[in-house]
């Protein structure tokens, strides 16, 4: 091969590569990164208080009735976790059912690993917290979606499209904090979406109302009035794994480090 | 049952939502994509670059290619949970995922392959439905054949010198965009893992270029194992013929394998093979020395609980054994037969330990999720997504394979060449 | 153009043209881009309304008061004020006309759910009443001994209702 006929060659595949990457130009970007005037005078986000939480799961029986997710598949929009500090500094964790009937055992259960016994003079700390999904501003399991089937509305909630979900999991896949599943009868992505059709109507969530120590609250950001945004807004909260940069909208109160 | 929970064991602290999603139809995807992108590198080599030597191999990589083409969607439909809205990835593509270029990529890329043989094989479907135009009694077979070749010549009917040579200008560009058209297939697959943030396993910007190395050592290794059968098989086949029908080539004249196309071919197999350990054992290195937050559990997954799949599996059987076989002088076809299914063993465990093994720990960090193949099928989940399932896509290549050699001729005989 | 070998290219162009009809037919008309943008808000914009459809189930214990005010007063004046009626008595749904009667768990786990011993002195759960469901009074139903709607005395036989 000599000089010429090397770039000659090297043109082509130069130019070859520009087919598939043209096609990815199918839309004018112009109209689909439509600005982002962000008009809502909503904006749903979630607080959780940590000491308040017992671990009573009355949450996740009512969230699973709500929102029809079978009460005895595996799966759940949310979920409790216990943690048990011991006094060498490691976290035992667990979440029996999600907690659907509370914690019915001092043991916890570690699945495979069978039920684990922790005496109570080993006990450091102990604490409960509930899990749900984050409505997260940078959702990267919208980001992920191939066909636009779940979205985040302009009140900051995340949705699935059941009619249009294709059941390829990438957004199960793309969530860090495991809030995704199949639905065992739809078979399409399920999440929470803080009970979108209570909240939409001036209801609170269902876990908030099974809630009886008022460990889980749903407000709405936009309200400086709101008691919730005053909390977020003045006192010390925290959320989930920001490090993925996901901008997570469940905020805790009294989060330890321990939590995963 | 939800899906997932049957064959996955979680142990200690698992999210209560996770299982194992991605299962082992989700393995041979990137797999089969990998054969497919590696078999056309390989006949590219000859089209573009010129290398006489991988001639032979050459046109029979591309049909292969072609055949190999359905099954790098079969196994991504068979994992959909709604299969039927699987179109939709072409109707509202949403570009911002990874998984959304696919079907456009796919369909570039079949078409090329498509057009690439079409013209290599035009002269043969002109010539082919002339011959059947004029043949009195045809059979069922050759009823069908001189129906389908004139609308295979899609009404191009010149086979002047000058179209010919026309053809054979075309088949060049046509490799010379395939190959990166081929590359950006499988690269993006393996970018569909390596951009997953939540998997701190998946999430390396190395992911797509391993995931190219290792596609064109598996295409190779599969083309020589393919090409070695199917020339003794025809041995085999036409020496039972030839007892009815004297006049069928005898074994001199059918060509045979050849040592020099294997030798020359497995050199070529070598070098993407060093490429591929080289970038996995540097993210390997990589991942120790930074050691960041996930390493803890990475490492209790690298080296305990999937040691055997991944050090012994995957390094050892598929990576350092036909390394030594291919390099080790006086290379005989038996040893590299041996030494290409040992490269494909490989090829697919690599696939497994970055598919299953990814979900092998909890997000949480916390606890540890083992896969339970399965294999004897109860319902049609564990049929799509178990052994059969895995075995159904392995052979449909083959199957099409044969249908394509039916009609057109992949291989030459000897008097043919020139 | 007039040249055989872009015959391929014009099945190519057949195939995309076919695509894009059935783009036509298969595209819901309100799939669109939100005021999210692309990224976040590609989707077909009727489905925000279908979830809003979903049947509301628990109707909170304010409603239960109209029609059962003696309890409703019985519990709110007890430790047991913050227990929602639908955490024990199940979804109100459309009682009375469906369902026409109320499915009351009395099971021993309900109870546990809060008064299992767990001396976890960092979480609330800690400062609760619990007890070792092992060692006290295994297998027999807490209202035998304890009325869920008065909880703080003990020995108040509750009349257990099939």
């Amino acid at each position: 091969m000599n000089r010429r006929e090397f770039c000659k060659k090297s043109l082509l595949i130069a130019g070859g590569l520009v087919v598939p990457l043209s096609a990815l130009e199918l839309f004018n970007p112009e109209r689909l990164l439509a600005e982002k005037n962000d008009k809502s005078k909503t904006r749903w986000v979630f607080l959780v208080d940590t000491h308040k939480c017992v671990g009573c799961g009355f949450c996740v029986k009512a969230c699973k009735t709500e929102n029809e997710v079978p009460y005895d598949a595996n799966v759940t929009r949310t979920w409790v976790e216990r943690y048990v500090i011991t006094n060498d500094g490691k976290a035992h964790i667990d979440s029996p059912k999600g907690a659907r009937d509370g914690f019915q055992s001092a043991k916890l259960d570690q699945n495979h690993a069978g039920m684990e016994e922790i005496k109570e003079e080993d006990i450091a700390k102990a604490f409960f917290v509930p899990k749900l999904c984050n409505q997260c501003e940078n959702p990267p399991c919208v980001q992920v979606c191939p066909v636009g089937a779940t979205y985040k509305t302009n009140n900051g909630v995340v949705l699935v499209d059941r009619k249009w979900c294709i059941g390829c999991g990438y957004c199960i896949m793309g969530c860090p904090y495991s809030v995704r599943f199949f639905h065992p009868v739809y078979h399409v992505a399920e999440k929470c979406n803080f009970c979108y059709h209570r909240i939409s109507q001036g209801m609170k969530t269902a876990c908030v109302d099974a809630c009886p120590f008022g460990a889980r609250q749903i407000g709405n950001l936009k309200d400086p009035k709101d008691p919730v945004t005053k909390v977020i807004m003045n006192e010390r909260v925290n959320v989930l794994k920001d490090e993925y940069g996901t901008k997570p909208q469940v905020f805790y109160i009294g989060l330890p480090r321990e939590v995963k | 049952m939800v899906h997932g929970e049957f064959w996955t064991i979680k142990e200690f602290f698992v999210y209560p939502n996770e299982y194992i999603y991605w299962s082992i139809q989700i393995v041979m995807y990137p797999f089969m994509t990998g054969l497919v992108a590696g078999a056309f590198v390989l006949s590219s080599l000859y089209h573009v670059f010129g290398v006489e030597k991988l001639k032979d191999i050459a046109r029979f990589s591309l049909v292969f290619s072609f055949a190999l083409l359905p099954t790098a969607m079969m196994p991504l439909l068979l994992h959909l949970q709604q299969p039927l809205r699987g179109i939709e990835v072409m109707m509202t593509p949403h570009f911002t995922s990874a998984i959304a270029a696919f079907g456009i990529v796919f369909s570039t890329y079949g078409m090329i392959v498509a057009a690439e043989i079409w013209f290599v094989y035009r002269k043969f479907f002109v010539e082919a439905a002339l011959a059947l135009r004029e043949k009195q009694n045809k059979t069922t077979l050759e009823t069908l054949k001189s129906k389908l070749y004139p609308i295979l010549t899609l009404g191009a009917w010149d086979i002047s010198e000058h179209a010919l040579e026309a053809d054979e200008r075309a088949v060049k560009r046509l490799a010379a965009i395939g190959i990166p058209v081929a590359c950006f297939l499988h690269g993006y697959a393996g970018f569909i893992f390596g951009s997953v943030k939540a998997n701190a396993l998946w999430m390396t910007p190395l992911m797509p270029v391993i995931f190219i190395c290792s596609a064109v050592v598996s295409g190779i290794a599969l083309c020589i194992l393919t090409y070695v059968i199917t020339m003794e098989l025809r041995k085999i086949l036409y020496a039972r013929k030839r007892k009815n029908d004297p006049a069928l080539p005898t074994n001199d004249e059918l060509k045979s394998v050849e040592i020099h196309v294997v030798t020359m071919t497995c050199k070529y197999l070598v070098m993407f093979l060093i490429l591929a350990i080289s970038l996995e054992i540097l993210d390997l290195v990589f991942r120790t020395y930074t050691a960041v937050k996930s390493w803890d559990i990475l490492r209790a997954v690298i080296y305990e609980k999937d040691f055997v799949k991944i050090f012994i599996m995957q390094y050892g059987l598929g990576n350092l054994v036909p390394f030594i076989l291919l390099l080790s002088p006086g290379l005989t076809i038996r040893r590299a037969i041996l030494a290409t299914i040992l490269v494909l063993l490989g090829v697919f465990m690599m696939r497994w330990n970055i598919v299953i093994g990814g979900q092998a720990f909890s997000a949480s960090f916390s606890g540890f999720m083992e896969y339970v193949l399965p294999i004897i099928p109860h319902d049609m989940e564990t049929f799509k997504e178990g052994l059969f399932g895995a075995l159904m896509v392995i052979i449909t290549p083959f199957v099409l394979f044969f249908g394509l050699s039916n009609i057109m001729p992949v291989f030459v005989n000897k008097s043919d060449t020139h | 153009m007039k040249s055989h070998v872009w015959r391929p290219l014009y099945v190519a162009l057949g195939i995309i043209a076919l695509l894009l009809v059935l783009r036509v037919f298969l595209v819901p008309n309100d799939f669109g881009v939100s005021e999210q943008g692309y990224m976040y808000g590609w989707h077909r914009t009727s489905n925000e309304a279908e979830w809003k459809k979903v049947t509301v189930k628990y109707k909170g214990s304010e409603a239960c008061k109209e029609c059962h005010e003696k309890n409703y007063n019985d519990i709110t004046s007890s430790p047991h004020a913050d227990i929602g009626c639908e955490n024990c008595h199940g979804p109100l749904l459309n009682h009375p006309e469906d369902p026409e009667k109320l499915s009351i768990d009395r099971n021993r786990e309900l109870c546990l759910r809060c008064h299992l011993k767990l001396s976890y002195k960092t979480s609330d759960r800690g400062n609760l009443k619990g007890i070792n469901p092992e060692t006290h009074n295994a297998g027999s139903k807490c209202v035998q001994c304890h009325a869920p709607h008065n909880p703080g005395q003990l020995g108040q036989k509750q009349e257990v209702k099939k």
